[in-house]
């Protein structure tokens, strides 16, 4: 484990990097293939409203799995998360055309866990269309 | 109806083992667009004092939510899944995982609650690998939409 953050370095109110992901059908398709999630709602139009939905939308885990990147990609070895938690509060809907949805991601060092094992807590914000999507979304690293 | 209360507590055995390969990592890597190398390179991964590429950190949900299957299918329970939606997922790794990993998952009701007309079930999945050491141990909330809802 090798994080290339300094205990030291990631004072309570840190801000990481913040990142924007793009979410088309093309990226659906290609989680459903890779997580074995072939749940309808995520790829079929007529099933997803059949369901009561406004259309296609993202797999929460998909969204969850692109938020850690502001926490893997700051403190450089992702073998550095020990705690990673969401709640799926809002749907991310995706159009279907070439933009599709846009997740934006921000996070700041919200606390430190154990300073004997240099853990801090960093609590994430990912919006879709200025909504929250995800709450509660929180992940513990271990650093340098 | 609100789920039956005395399910709580109630362990399922343990899954066939689960061979995570270095493709499906990688496949995954892409799937979520990251292009970090230690999911995809093993020498990158070895600098970070990783033995092989390591799995994104959400990877393992792939298993354990298969593995939750047992329980959301388990007639006894009752579940009806067509109301079903994942409302929270929590992950507390002991390592990352790995390429080469045989992972077995032991599936627990850590909790079943009614909120508002609704079943909150709360499925506990410890990941161990083939040494019998813990790996990953993920939460998975499930909501049960009340059938008066519509």
């Amino acid at each position: 484990m090798t994080a290339k953050i300094a205990f030291a370095d990631a004072e309570v109110g840190t801000e990481l990097p913040a990142q924007t992901f793009q979410v088309t059908r093309d990226t659906l398709v290609r989680y459903a293939g890779a997580s074995g999630d072939f749940n309808p709602i995520h790829w079929n139009d007529t099933f997803a409203t059949e369901v009561g939905l406004d259309g296609v939308i993202a797999h929460g885990m998909l969204t969850m799995a692109q938020a850690v990147r502001v926490v893997t990609d700051w403190v450089g070895d992702p073998g550095a998360v020990v705690d990673y938690g969401v709640r799926f509060i809002r749907q991310v809907k995706v159009p279907n055309d070439d933009k599709g949805a846009t997740v934006e991601v921000s996070a700041k060092v919200a606390a430190v866990v154990d300073e004997s094992a240099r853990t801090v807590r960093v609590d994430l914000l990912a919006k879709c269309d200025g909504q929250k999507v995800l709450g509660m979304a929180r992940a513990v690293v271990a650093l340098a | 109806m609100a789920l039956d209360q005395s399910f709580v507590g109630r362990s399922y055995p343990p899954t066939r083992p689960y061979e995570v390969g270095r493709e499906k990592i990688r496949e995954f890597a892409e799937a979520i667009g990251d292009p970090h190398p230690a999911y995809t390179d093993p020498a990158a991964a070895e600098k970070l004092g990783h033995p092989d590429v390591i799995a994104p950190p959400t990877f393992v949900f792939s298993i354990t939510y298969r593995a939750a299957g047992v329980v959301i299918e388990d007639p006894q329970l009752g579940l009806d899944f067509s109301r079903v939606v994942h409302g929270a997922q929590q992950f507390a790794y002991v390592r990352p995982v790995r390429a080469g990993d045989r992972l077995a998952v032991t599936s627990t009701i850590e909790s079943i609650n009614s909120l508002a007309g609704h079943d909150v079930l709360e499925i506990r999945g410890d990941v161990h690998d083939e040494t019998g050491e813990l790996v990953v141990t993920a939460r998975t909330k499930l909501v049960a939409r009340g059938a008066d809802e519509e």
